[in-house]
């Protein structure tokens, strides 16, 4: 390996399986990637389980208009709250729309809000983060508190205010993604900012500084990168949460509307109310959300466990 | 919701008699309230849903039914609706029918003289006259949304202790029916002299209960009033009811599960066609229901200050893509819509008939070509494509079916509608200040009364400031609404009304109704003595009430 | 020490001076209010609603209805509320035996469900029991505590014709009842709340039990659940009640759904309504309320982590 440190001696004869090893690590950018997925998929059936519920949604979503047997929207009174069928597989809602079409519709809404809430925000986080543990002192205090206010709000609270103050209407789904987008910075910053700092404290960033690199660069290029696994790991799991956001707004009423195709909407309207007569109308989005939010988090959580287990916080 | 915009200018024959209407009584299934023969028995406390918080306690105030259903029963009014037959008004605390004078500007009425306040004091023409200043002639600082429908009022004077006179700026008929309106509460002069504002946050009425307590959020809780002057037809005291309670539970199906488990016992505003269903299923031998169609309907109003709306081609097509026949049948299914009427309520006394209204566009019953007629139009007035934001309340009944229906409805002629849904402040905000394109509007009142459905009809402009949204002017419906509000044969008052429907909603097609409101009451079937009307406002004060022992 | 706890109480203040001033500019920034709402769909006239706002203080700018606020809340009056026009402190008074109870009952059964669970997780680690632990807890996390409950009803339902009571009945009055209207919705809010403290729980004995005085423990002899329970959970435990404390938040927030589910007089459904009614006063007074209950507990929280563990020391 050019340019790698002296390596100690080792205190046993190299075997068969220290070659391999050394191989291993020997071996380029690309099979790295490629091992460590071929290692995630046989070390982690949880979390592999969980990756194919993501693409399964992915998949859903993409195709929706090829794989949804019907039109999410089309009105079909004949059919009006029919049971699960050979021609509406999950059953028919109260205008006679097919459920699972809606289903699969309404993973669109959902991967849309989620990914870009998630995002957005880890992304936001992940800036504030790195800057005030960079940065330090004065701007570090304010950034914390300024995140420690919004932290005290609950997530729902101040979703359900910033949604309230944006207004609701046409527009809806830019307001939703922002009500989410909110309470996810604060928690992104606070555990980036933690990683960081233990990076901001080692001897290289003290000579990248000395060398009269400049505040920015030295933050995006040397320490962006060394939290980029929290930031992954937190990119998944609030993606899983900014769909249930979604849902818990749309079913409080504060979320898009109808004829829209979401799971909480779908809740919120005909599954509460045909709930003794017609039970799949709740059944199906909640396993919808359930599934999602679920695959998001396994396969994060196993993320986590692979990428580093120093991270690990339950 | 009273539509207090009224201003009539009339030479009607004045007996109230003539306001009984030759309606027939709503239409009820299973009532064995309605079934005579049934002795009433005293006792009992009667637990009832409402599914809104009271805002204040003043009846003058308020024009929210969450006020009228816990509190009414405290109070009497000057006259109400009879709770046998809920088409005649009868005297509540007025001693007999009013006596107008000769030349209609005097309405004198005479009072009960054993009327008690809860407080013990006995009520005298000077508590009718405090309370009819406050409501008509509000001091500063005090709310009363329906003064204006009392503009005909001059003065109101006690002329001796249980004698009240009304004196009148010109003879107007549909005074006296205002005399029966739910939410004037008598109250006591003395009260009103010590604190104008007393009644906002206090109890103290002359009606069948006694205010017993209410927890916010929760209860509210009335026990019954030993001294009221009310006796049913047999000399019998009134109340039958020991106590009442009303229960503030504001989810729907929070509701329905209450009533399920037997934990309250009615709801008096209404329910889906599927929540019945629900309860008949599950209390297949404890469940009555009474059904009516009710005096509330959504319109869809196209902002014709808007272009193209501008246009009665375009506002023609969008109530000519609309099958209601069809509509009305799924939805009444599913939600609390159903009958198809015209700008009055269908079957009701001023309606207009099957034959005449399927005339009207948008209510014909050949759906494909009505379509095909509404897409036609559009392309004439160069608008094939149309697209629009259609605003509507964030209430899930029936608002939300209604409206979804519609856009599925206007996609078929190629229009794109995009759901605005607003809360309810801000499309109140939207509506005043004219920014929206089309709206869903609605409209709720107590009685069938051209005047006050037809409120939303004058020129925007003029009398119809603040209520017509369309925001037209039209001299010529004005016209037209005027002489139908003097015209005193109802036979030909009925057919004045028909001809402002053609006019307004097929000529002109200004606003247009889409679906009526339809009233299901299923409650426990040990509750008696209580008869559904036509709005969920009047008949509240429970006096004749009762329980059946089981 | 003393200088720690004096720093962190002083630096509450800012924060929750910042909540204040949030809320106040999110709320004030929607359009339309509750004299608007009030009338809405009756014609009353524009004058009269004027002469309302005018009595309510809603005319006057911006910041002058601020520092009227902030003045009274520093005699501790907190508004009276719009809608119903009772003091906000009467308002809140009535519910929070409710929301109290629902979340110390939600925190007790989340505890009960997470810290065995955890341990089990941790001991028979990579298990099928493992997994499926983990599995369980993870859908504590995936599925909206509001599907959770609407499923719990539709079960009890179906099955035995029973529904919780809708009146809610005081502790002391009718234990039976009041139990039995808040144990549905305790295990729909517990179960979301105890899937990262039986995750945390699950990490941390998991941790603990690779020490050094675990190995010797076990060296000693010891039974392995005297291993589990008396050395390894006891600093495990460390974490955990941190993550209980951030995830009360959490617990809030769950609170504010379910009290709508289950048709719960309490302050979450409390905040709702608030909201749909635009009631400025009492969604300011509550949401500072609920910030700072948060504030405090974490402040209880620090202090209990510096009783615990003498090393802690923040910079």
């Amino acid at each position: 390996m050019t340019g790698a440190e002296p390596r100690a001696v080792p205190d046993r004869a190299i075997s068969a399986e220290d070659i391999a090893k050394r191989r291993y690590f020997e071996s380029t950018g690309r099979r790295r990637f490629v091992r460590f997925w071929v290692d995630f998929i046989r070390q982690r059936p949880l979390g592999t389980a969980g990756a194919v519920l993501i693409i399964v949604m992915l998949l859903a979503a993409a195709f929706a208009d090829v794989v949804a047997p019907y039109d999410p929207t089309a009105i079909n009174f004949p059919d009006l709250l029919k049971p699960p069928s050979p021609e509406h597989l999950l059953g028919a809602d109260n205008f006679g729309r097919d459920v699972f079409s809606r289903v699969i519709f309404g993973s669109r809404t959902a991967l849309l809000v989620g990914f870009t809430a998630s995002l957005v925000g880890c992304t936001l986080g992940l800036v504030l983060g790195v800057a005030s543990a960079y940065l330090g002192g004065r701007t570090d205090q304010i950034i914390q508190r300024l995140m420690d206010v919004l932290l005290s709000f609950p997530l729902i609270v101040i979703a359900i205010a910033v949604v309230a103050a944006l207004g609701t209407g046409e527009d809806k789904i830019a307001n939703v993604i922002a009500a989410i987008t909110v309470p996810i910075v604060p928690r992104v910053a606070r555990v980036v900012r933690s990683s960081a700092l233990s990076i901001v404290q080692m001897p290289y960033i003290e000579a990248t500084r000395s060398v009269g690199a400049g505040a920015i660069r030295i933050m995006f290029r040397h320490i962006a990168p060394n939290v980029f696994a929290p930031y992954l790991i937190m990119l998944t799991a609030f993606l899983g949460q900014a769909i249930l956001l979604e849902a818990s707004l749309s079913f409080l009423g504060l979320g898009v509307f109808e004829p829209t195709a979401s799971w909480g909407l779908m809740l919120r309207g005909a599954g509460m109310q045909f709930l003794e007569q017609a039970p799949w109308l709740a059944i199906a989005p909640g396993v919808a959300i359930s599934m999602a939010v679920f695959g998001f988090n396994l396969f994060g959580d196993s993320l986590r466990d692979a990428l580093d287990p120093r991270l690990r916080t339950g | 919701m009273l539509r207090s915009r009224l201003a009539p200018v009339l030479a009607l024959a004045l007996v109230l008699a003539a306001c009984q209407q030759t309606a027939k009584p709503p239409t009820t299934t299973v009532a064995p309230s309605a079934a005579g023969g049934e002795k009433p028995v005293a006792g009992g406390t009667l637990t009832f849903i409402v599914n809104a918080e009271p805002p204040s306690f003043d009846g003058h105030r308020e024009t929210t039914f969450a006020l009228l259903h816990p509190i009414a029963p405290h109070y009497s009014l000057l006259y109400k609706f009879d709770p046998n037959d809920l088409t005649k008004v009868i005297p509540d605390v007025a001693a007999e029918q009013p006596a107008v004078s000769a030349d209609k500007m005097t309405v004198t009425i005479k009072l009960r003289q054993d009327v008690k306040f809860h407080d013990g004091t006995g009520m005298t023409s000077e508590d009718i006259k405090a309370t009819y200043d406050k409501i008509i002639f509000p001091p500063t600082g005090v709310l009363s949304p329906r003064a204006g429908a009392y503009a005909v009022v001059s003065a109101v004077n006690a002329t001796d202790k249980y004698t009240v006179e009304f004196k009148l700026k010109y003879p107007s008929a549909s005074f006296l029916t205002n005399l029966a309106s739910p939410w004037n509460f008598i109250y006591s002069a003395a009260k009103l002299k010590a604190d104008i504002h007393f009644y906002e946050k206090n109890i103290m009425g002359t009606g069948p209960f006694l205010y017993d307590g209410n927890t916010k959020g929760q209860d509210w809780k009335g026990k019954k009033n030993p001294d009221y002057f009310g006796k049913d037809k047999d000399g019998n005291k009134l109340p039958y009811l020991d106590a009442y309670k009303a229960l503030i539970i504001t989810d729907a199906n929070a509701g329905v599960t209450a009533i399920r488990s037997k934990q309250a016992m009615i709801e008096f505003r209404g329910f889906t066609p599927s929540q019945r269903d629900d309860l008949s299923r599950s209390l297949p031998n404890d469940l009555a229901i009474q059904e009516a169609p009710w005096i509330c309907v959504n319109y869809v109003v196209p902002n014709t200050t808007k272009k193209p709306f501008d246009d009665p081609r375009v506002r023609r097509a969008l109530t000519l893509a609309v099958d209601r026949w069809g509509g009305g049948e799924a939805l009444s299914k599913t939600t609390i819509v159903k009958d198809v009427g015209g700008l009055m309520r269908p079957k009701g006394p001023f309606a207009m008939n099957d034959t005449d209204l399927v005339k009207i566009a948008g209510f014909g019953k050949d759906a494909k070509a009505n379509k095909d007629a509404a897409k036609k139009l559009l392309s004439d007035a160069g608008v094939p494509n149309l697209s629009f934001k259609f605003l509507n309340r964030n209430i899930q009944t029936p608002y939300e079916p209604v409206a979804v229906y519609l856009i599925d409805q206007w996609k078929q002629v190629g229009i794109t509608a995009t759901h605005d849904v607003k809360e309810t402040s801000a499309y109140q905000a939207d509506l005043r200040a004219g920014t929206f394109e089309v709206a869903l509007d609605f409209n709720c009142d107590f009685l069938d009364e051209p005047d006050l459905q037809l409120a939303k009809f004058w020129s925007a402009s003029k009398a119809g400031k603040g209520l017509n949204f369309a925001y037209y002017d039209d001299t010529k419906l004005d016209g037209l609404i005027d002489a139908q509000s003097r015209e005193t044969d109802p036979a030909k008052r009925v057919k004045l009304v028909g001809d402002i429907e053609r006019y307004a909603m097929d000529e002109m097609a200004y606003q247009y109704p889409v679906l009526w409101w339809y009233r299901i009451i299923p409650y426990l079937n040990t509750v008696r003595g209580w008869k559904i009307g036509s709005n969920h406002y009047t008949n509240q004060d429970l006096a004749t009430v009762w329980l059946a022992k089981k | 020490m003393r200088r720690y706890i004096v720093g962190r109480l002083l630096l509450m203040i800012p924060t929750l001076i910042g909540v204040a001033i949030l809320t106040f500019v999110i709320m004030r920034a929607v359009p339309g209010d509750i004299v608007a709402l009030r009338y809405a769909g009756s014609s009353v006239p524009q004058d009269v609603i004027d002469q309302e706002r005018h009595i309510l203080g809603l005319d006057k700018p911006m910041w002058a209805q601020f520092v009227d606020w902030m003045t009274s809340i520093s005699h501790l009056d907190l508004g009276q509320s719009l809608w119903t026009g009772h003091s906000v402190i009467d308002e809140v008074q009535v519910r929070v035996p409710l929301s109290i109870e629902l979340a110390v009952l939600a925190t007790l059964f989340a505890v009960a469900l997470a810290i065995p669970l955890g341990v089990v997780a941790a001991v028979k680690q990579d298990s099928w029991i493992d997994y499926a632990i983990r599995v369980f807890s993870i859908g504590g996390l995936a599925m909206p505590s509001f599907w959770i409950g609407i499923m719990m009803v539709l079960v009890t339902l179906t099955l035995w014709g029973w529904a919780p009571p809708v009146v809610f009945t005081p502790l002391f009055e009718d234990p039976i009842a009041n139990l039995a209207g808040l144990i549905l919705p305790a295990i729909a809010v517990g179960y979301r709340y105890s899937a990262v403290s039986m995750r945390m729980t699950r990490s941390t004995v998991l941790e603990v039990l690779r020490e050094d005085y675990v190995r010797t423990a076990r060296a000693k002899g010891l039974r392995e659940t005297i291993v589990v329970v008396r050395h390894a959970l006891r600093n495990a435990l460390l974490p955990v009640v941190t993550v209980v404390s951030l995830e009360f938040a959490f617990l809030i927030g769950g609170l504010v759904v379910t009290e709508q589910v289950f048709n719960l007089n309490g302050i979450g459904k409390l905040l709702v309504d608030a909201v749909a009614h635009r009631d400025y006063p009492l969604i300011q007074a509550l949401v500072l309320l609920l910030a700072a209950v948060f504030v405090i507990v974490n402040f209880v929280v620090d202090m209990i982590y510096v009783v615990l563990d003498p090393r802690i020391r923040y910079a």
